[in-house]
């Protein structure tokens, strides 16, 4: 836009040295170079964490397959998934909370920049510490090296007598260090929202990515405590001998489940929000409309804020509830399908009628409605708890739990990637090469995950490390097998991509896709300031306003 | 198009907004609450949560103790600890009214006091715990009750340490004289203390009162 192209560059210095440069990233408290420094950080633990997917698949493609130990796959299996979640979708929410929180509200950064730096080294070292354990997790000899426990950890088989050497340890060190981390982030991005917006930016103008953002930092202050204070009871048994989980001592086996999925559910709705959140920006662009029912939008955030908290037990059906605790869960858990079926109905409301532009985050937002429809509706069969009880801890489980995450939250989050990249760099990834990755990890999704529920239906259990021919599950998991080198030929297009278009990309200019957020209103990359003078905003679409003067949206808000 | 984001409250607009119209209109002052006060307001949040799980493990335990010895058996109602806590609570809120009203001398002679409470409630925690461990041996590993117990009573004391060490600081900044103007920073701290303070009737109420 020609509005702020007089505010070029002037935090850019050119012709500076490398170590120079590799210095000023490592002191950086700017909230965009952390935001990168979070969105790489967690690319990196994906591309980690997916070689591990795909060596489990290798072993699991053919039946009494040899390819893995059993003690190698079961670490296999909790450093994915450990991975996953608190190494990869934590750091992307925190990523894109950063960067754009402070563009989209017109601030010049986060309302704390140096808890914001020390949130992301805090994160990486405990992501440092939790892949350490391979070198270091020995501890006793022949205990194994990376922890091997599952990404929730169960206590008491987490406890001294049943985890002996130092893996597990790993493992609570390192997930609690993210989590001050992510604690540190969130609470940033909750001020930052509160006190950092500019003239006019009431809550109600503001862009629903930042409400979503808003939503999600607020549930992680409430729900990574219980998680830290059972990794700290646990640590008390492990090492000062207390009984907190120690069921010789009348300990409770399944006080720890509580807590950890106190923890737990909710955590799944903070990892998807933002993957919501990035589909609230991506799709009303896209279809040149704003959002249909914005306010509904909001006010269903808040719901799933609200009841995704309440259902942690859905996890814990097959443990022996009483029946009045698995109908309370069973009923919370189907509630929390009616805000959610009210996004997916705002989304389609959205592109109705719209001019819809096929680009590739786009592509990758209509996937994402699709494939989240379908990991709902698998979501609401497993919520009963009869059926839970057929299939739970096998294949189906597996299978429902990826569709959410990468069929619902990496398309969005790749979405993201593309949507945004043209203004963290300057610079347009390529379109072709875009389609390229999007149609492979379709069908490398389809083919992967598709077939897994079918593999649960007849029964496979998840976590085991082979199975024995004749039962049904040869074929449908070598095509899940098979499915992976789609998805890492997909993925593969993305890296290629990315290393191109900083060699030689296109220049994006500073609003490539017509957007109306006032990131798009400052320059591609924005200057380190953000803005040269504080916008000011009247509507929820600023740009929009800047744009059409003619018909403004605050004639009408 | 206009080199910046323009725009002022329109109740009736009576035509399309340009910059040079819409900037002549009279904005009302936009003030957002201030950061300091936001962040640790959602310190407190989520220091609250972490707590609440330790009460909720204390409360979940009681009575489950395999061995003894009860809570019945060894535990007396810290009175006098509680009455140090609560009243550190009053000498912090004058502390916190004489540095805004820059009276330095009062503000240092009121942190003082205040510090001097909250050791005198460590002081006691310490005495009640050598009791437990000398003559009742009562560790943390002797049972769900020593477990349960030392990590609440403990984590709680350990926030007691970290409120006083930064007392400490603010009461040394006074000393030097370097305390002037910081009473926005040294409220946030006073909160933070109020916030310790309110855990203590919490883990009274639930480790001496009901789980004796």
């Amino acid at each position: 836009m020609a509005a702020t192209t007089h505010i070029v560059g002037l935090g850019e210095a050119e012709g500076v040295s490398v170590p120079s440069k590799l210095h000023d990233w490592l002191v950086t408290v700017d909230h965009k170079r952390l935001g990168i420094l979070y969105i790489g950080t967690a690319l990196f633990f994906f591309g980690v964490a997916g070689i591990l997917a795909a060596l489990m698949r290798w072993q699991l493609a053919y039946p009494n397959s040899t390819f893995l130990t059993p003690e190698v796959f079961n670490r296999l299996f909790t450093m994915h998934g450990t991975t996953m979640v608190f190494l990869v979708g934590m750091p992307f929410f925190a990523g894109l909370a950063n960067y754009l929180t402070p563009l989209m509200i017109g601030s010049r950064d986060m309302a704390f920049p140096r808890l914001n730096a020390f949130g992301y080294w805090i994160f990486l070292m405990g992501g440092i510490l939790l892949y350490f354990s391979y070198i270091a997790g020995e501890g006793l000899a022949g205990h194994g090296t990376a922890p091997d426990v599952g990404w929730f950890a169960y206590a008491p088989l987490t406890e001294r007598a049943f985890s002996r050497g130092t893996s597990t340890d790993y493992w609570i060190l390192s997930i609690m260090l993210t989590g001050i981390g992510t604690t540190a982030s969130a609470l940033n991005v909750v001020v930052t929202v509160i006190s950092m917006r500019c003239k006019g930016m009431t809550l109600a103008r503001m862009p629903l990515f930042v409400w979503l953002m808003l939503v999600v930092s607020s549930m992680v202050l409430f729900i990574l405590p219980p998680l830290t204070a059972a990794q700290i009871m646990l640590l008390l048994d492990r090492y000062l001998g207390a009984h907190f989980f120690d069921t010789q001592a009348g300990g409770s086996a399944i006080l720890w489940q509580h807590f950890f999925w106190l923890f737990g559910h909710p955590e799944v709705y903070v990892l998807m929000l933002p993957g919501f959140a990035c589909a609230n920006e991506i799709i009303p662009v896209f279809s040149r409309k704003p959002m249909f029912g914005r306010a509904a939008m909001i006010g269903a955030t808040i719901a799933i804020g609200m009841v995704s908290s309440g259902v942690w037990a859905h996890h814990m059906f097959t443990v022996g509830m009483s029946a009045s605790s698995n109908i309370y869960f069973a009923v919370a858990s189907m509630v929390v399908g009616i805000p959610t079926g009210i996004k997916i109905f705002n989304w389609l409301g959205t592109m109705y009628g719209g001019k819809i532009r096929f680009d590739t985050p786009m592509l990758f937002c209509i996937a994402f409605l699709f494939q989240f429809l379908i990991a709902g509706l698998t979501g609401v069969m497993l919520a009963v708890a009869p059926f839970d009880w057929q299939v739970t801890d096998s294949y189906f489980v597996v299978a429902h739990f990826h569709y959410v995450l990468l069929g619902g939250l990496l398309f969005t989050l790749f979405g993201a990637v593309y949507y945004w990249f043209p203004k963290a760099t300057g610079k347009m990834l390529n379109e072709t090469l875009g389609k390229w990755h999007f149609w492979l990890l379709v069908i490398g999704f389809h083919l992967t995950f598709d077939t897994l529920h079918f593999a649960g239906i007849l029964g496979m259990p998840r976590r085991i490390y082979t199975y024995a021919p004749g039962r049904g599950w040869e074929t449908l998991n070598l095509i899940s097998s098979i499915g992976v080198i789609f998805q890492a030929a997909g993925v593969a297009c993305l890296v290629w991509n990315i290393l191109r278009t900083l060699r030689k990309g296109e220049p994006a200019g500073n609003d490539p896709w017509d957007g109306w957020t006032l990131e798009w209103a400052t320059t591609s990359p924005p200057p380190e300031y953000n803005f040269a003078a504080l916008p000011e905003v009247r509507s929820s679409r600023p740009l929009w306003d800047l744009k059409h003067p003619e018909d403004p949206d605050w004639r009408y808000e | 198009m206009t080199p910046a984001i323009a725009g002022g409250k329109m109740d009736t607009p009576k035509q399309a907004g340009s910059f040079e119209e819409t900037s002549l209109i009279q904005q009302p002052d936009w003030v957002l609450p201030d950061r300091g006060r936001v962040g640790v307001l959602c310190l407190i949040v989520t220091e609250f949560a972490l707590f609440s799980i330790f009460v909720v493990a204390y409360i979940f335990y009681i009575g489950k103790s395999l061995t003894g010895p009860t809570p019945s058996q060894v535990l007396e109602l810290p009175i006098w600890a509680t009455i140090c806590l609560l009243s550190s609570s009053i000498t912090v809120a004058i502390a916190e009214r004489a540095l805004k009203a820059n009276q330095i001398q009062r503000f240092k002679l009121w942190t003082g006091a205040t510090i001097l409470l909250g050791l005198e409630f460590l002081r006691n925690t310490a005495v009640e715990w050598r009791h437990l461990i000398h003559d009742f041996h009562l560790t943390i590993t002797t049972n769900l009750f020593g477990t349960t117990f030392y990590s609440l009573v403990g984590l709680h004391a350990s926030h007691v340490v970290i409120g006083l060490s930064l007392l400490l600081l603010t009461f040394i900044l006074g000393l030097r004289g370097s305390m002037q103007g910081q009473s926005r920073r040294f409220e946030l701290l006073s909160w933070y203390w109020h916030f310790v303070d309110g855990v203590w009737v919490a883990v009274f109420t639930v480790v001496y009162v009901i789980g004796r």
